[in-house]
């Protein structure tokens, strides 16, 4: 706000501007409802079933007795607006039911029709309804238009976290028959092949191969990336995104070059070949259940004795917070370690540990700022303290980067934003949502550009990158301008070449 | 009559507000928190959740980071409500403790400051055109009643005094079931009728706020996955399918 790169260019960029509310601005919005096969792969009826009204309030009454986030949420709170200003789809779209508090009031408003004695006996007065097609298609329409950030909970007087609200309202959904494809299809190709990709065995060790000689070429150094090594000491499980696509393989590259460094035995798995884990998307926890279980039956089956998780959001929250309540207890792992590592968490011990040299210099043509990845920020930790994962990832950054800038500091670490297409809402068909949804990053970005001149920003959360590559160049910024951690660790680490009697 | 009337009306009041917010409190309590959902950054320890949680009902920690004028009116009126009640204790307590005697002359200030920050908070509600869009009558009403017990108690000690040794004889009587007359003033009237009314509502409203904040996930679990396993019961059961 200060010095800026070029004066008459120079004009206030606002993040967090306010949008003038614009009612049924985005009602249009739906992601593609999914169809019989998807639906019948994660155990949810083919189509919208005939007494779906009836089914959905069961569902919602069977959830209230299991999930005390979602009673209690439902039941606390008083409206006081401190909520509505928070959302970033709210903040790009002006859609005043993309305030955290009015979503939650399209469940809220059915919960009190049917559960409670005022909304039975007073409708009007406390604004009960019933549960008409008119609500549920709000309900499809904008509980796919939360990406589970929480933002809003951090600044709910009572932590109301409207992701849990979401998440029940898409397992109502599931439950009478109207899921969304995106993540349903996704699920499903989880359950049979293993990864969100439908990447099979065979595809995947040649594509680790492929990189392995990529890699030998260009710094000749033997980097591996072994693949369902028995015995191998760590498993890592990251995003399928990290074995094809730009710049998630980038950040794969550095994970196996750290690994080589430390001269660790590793492997990935091709039975859970994929960290990512959209059960929790739509708020099943079965489902969640059984991706999680893949990973305990790669690590039992392949013998290892830690687990570490690559770059990716919602993965690590599953990973950090639920894997041990859905796939636990991890005794057969080796107790020094937690279970499971953050991939950051690894790299930054080592760093620490002064294992790993580094050459800052080669991303001297990186100015670079840190986009917190909403889940990882507000859903887990790394390391010991509290807001270590925060702390972790810029420190890695700092370490082999000489320009470093973080965005204002109302919208990163808690109170960062999402990057827009988080939640399974990662879909081409909500792609004018994605990009109105990215809107309150994009301005953060814009700010420390016109301030540092930032040219690039790290990410570690593969969703957040297929995000940004698709919606910085609407801001001005190349495709490539988003990277992953380890690929700036990647550009910078040092490794020994092999002796010449190999 | 009139003493009969009232004296059923806060039995009735108050059976239905412990019932109520008791049944409200097992139901929060007996529900289960299948996943670890703390916000991060969150305590590792559970002294560290009970300051958390502590922060939140003194200060409103959340509400200030996330809203200056709503923590300012909520927060003034929140804690003038606490020691306005702290003053009214001594309608219900003989002989009245020095403590009670040191609030009183606090008690005034505190009346007014709750009725500054329920108009706040009132005002808002038709000011601000997020906050508009959100408020249903029972909003409103909730904030009415409040207002009314506030301005009905105030116009007491302002403006037409009432017999205050023989209401606290009323109340005093009804804690040991000897019902005692009740002075028959409107404004004092009023002011009870709508307290009961409050005492009331209070279980079945947006009020169970007040149970809730102790009990939301969010906030009071501890930042632990990673070393101790959380399992729900409900959760447990579905594990019989595991072979290991
Ligand atoms: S901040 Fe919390 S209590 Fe306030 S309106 Fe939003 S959800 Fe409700
Ligand atoms: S969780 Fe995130 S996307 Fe959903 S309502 Fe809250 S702020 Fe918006
Ligand atoms: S994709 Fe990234 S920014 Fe968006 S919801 Fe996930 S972690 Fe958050």
């Amino acid at each position: 706000m200060y010095v800026t790169t070029d004066p008459s260019e120079a004009k206030q960029i606002d993040p967090l501007e306010m949008p003038t509310l614009c009612p049924g601005a985005m009602a249009a919005s739906n992601p593609w409802v999914a169809g019989p096969d998807h639906q019948a792969s994660c155990g949810f009826p083919g189509e919208l079933v005939d007494n779906w009204q009836e089914k959905a309030i069961e569902k919602m009454g069977e959830l209230l007795g299991k999930y005390r986030s979602l009673k209690v949420y439902l039941d606390s709170c008083v409206k006081c607006g401190a909520c509505t200003d928070k959302c970033h789809y709210f903040l790009g779209t002006g859609d005043p039911k993309n305030m955290p508090v009015a979503r939650q009031d399209l469940l809220r408003k059915v919960y009190r029709r049917y559960f409670t004695l005022a909304g039975k006996w007073f409708p009007s007065l406390v604004g009960a309804e019933d549960l008409t097609e008119e609500v549920l298609n709000d309900w499809y329409t904008y509980f796919h238009q939360c990406s589970q950030c929480r933002r809003c909970s951090v600044f709910c007087p009572y932590g109301i976290d409207t992701a849990e609200i979401s998440m029940a309202g898409r397992e109502i959904l599931d439950h009478i028959g109207k899921g969304q494809k995106y993540c349903n299809e996704i699920i499903g190709k989880v359950h049979t092949i293993g990864n969100n990709l439908g990447l099979r065995p065979n595809a995947l060790r040649s594509t680790l191969e492929g990189l392995e000689e990529d890699i030998e070429d260009d710094i000749g150094v033997p980097v591996k990336l072994p693949l369902d090594v028995k015995g191998a000491d760590i498993l890592l499980v990251t995003p399928s995104a990290d074995f094809f696509a730009e710049p998630h393989i980038d950040g794969l590259i550095g994970y196996a070059k750290v690994f080589h460094a430390a001269g660790a035995s590793w492997t990935i798995s091709s039975f859970a070949s994929e960290a990512a884990n959209f059960g929790m998307f739509i708020g099943s926890y079965e489902n969640m259940r059984q991706i999680s279980l893949r990973i305990r039956q790669a690590a039992l089956d392949l013998g290892v004795k830690r687990i570490v998780f690559g770059e990716c959001g919602h993965a690590w929250r599953v990973a950090y917070s639920f894997l041990n309540t859905l796939a636990g207890p991890f005794d057969f792992l080796d107790p020094r370690y937690p279970v499971p590592q953050h991939i950051c968490e690894y790299t930054w011990d080592l760093i620490e540990q002064g294992k790993l040299q580094f050459d800052k210099s080669k991303n001297d043509h990186i100015k670079l700022t840190f986009h917190d990845s909403c889940n990882v920020a507000r859903a887990t930790r790394m390391g010991d303290m509290p807001g270590g994962q925060f702390e972790i990832p810029r420190n890695i950054l700092k370490t082999v980067c000489n320009h470093y800038f973080d965005m204002p500091a109302d919208t990163i670490k808690e109170a960062t934003f999402c990057c827009g297409g988080g939640g399974g809402l990662l879909t081409d068909e909500l792609m004018d949502l994605r990009k109105k949804g990215s809107s309150p990053r994009m301005k953060a970005l814009q700010t420390v550009q016109q301030e540092h001149g930032v040219t690039h920003m790290a990410a570690i959360c593969a969703i957040c990158k297929t995000q940004f590559s698709k919606v910085m160049p609407d801001y001005g910024f190349e495709r490539d301008s988003i990277l992953s951690v380890h690929q700036l660790v990647s550009n910078a680490i040092i490794l020994e070449a092999p002796h010449d009697e190999e | 009559m009139l003493t009969t009337i009232y004296a059923c009306l806060f039995y009735v009041a108050t059976v239905v507000l412990v019932v109520g917010f008791a049944n409200r409190i097992r139901q929060f309590a007996m529900t289960p928190a299948p996943l670890k959902i703390p916000t991060m950054p969150a305590p590792t320890t559970k002294t560290g959740v009970a300051f958390r949680l502590f922060r939140e009902v003194a200060f409103f920690e959340s509400l200030f980071k996330s809203n200056k004028w709503i923590w300012v009116f909520g927060w003034v009126f929140h804690m003038a409500l606490a020691v306005v009640l702290i003053r009214h204790l001594r309608y219900f307590v003989h002989p009245v403790p020095e403590v009670l005697a040191f609030v009183q002359p606090f008690g005034v200030l505190a009346a007014f400051a709750m009725v500054a920050g329920l108009a706040g908070l009132w005002a808002r509600r038709f000011v601000v055109e997020r906050v508009r869009y959100i408020s249903r009558p029972s909003d409103h009403l909730m904030l009415a009643l409040l207002m009314g017990i506030g301005l009905s108690g105030m116009m007491m000690k302002f403006v037409a005094h009432t017999d205050i040794v023989a209401v606290k004889a009323f109340f005093l009587g009804l804690m040991r079931f000897s019902i005692q007359p009740i002075p028959a003033d409107p404004i004092l009237l009023v002011h009870l009728t709508l307290v009961a009314v409050l005492m009331i509502v209070f279980p079945f409203s947006k009020l169970v706020h007040s149970a809730g904040v102790f009990f939301s996930p969010t906030r009071n679990q501890v930042d632990n996955s990673r070393e101790v396993r959380h399992l729900a019961p409900w959760a447990a059961k579905l594990e019989a399918d595991r072979a290991r």
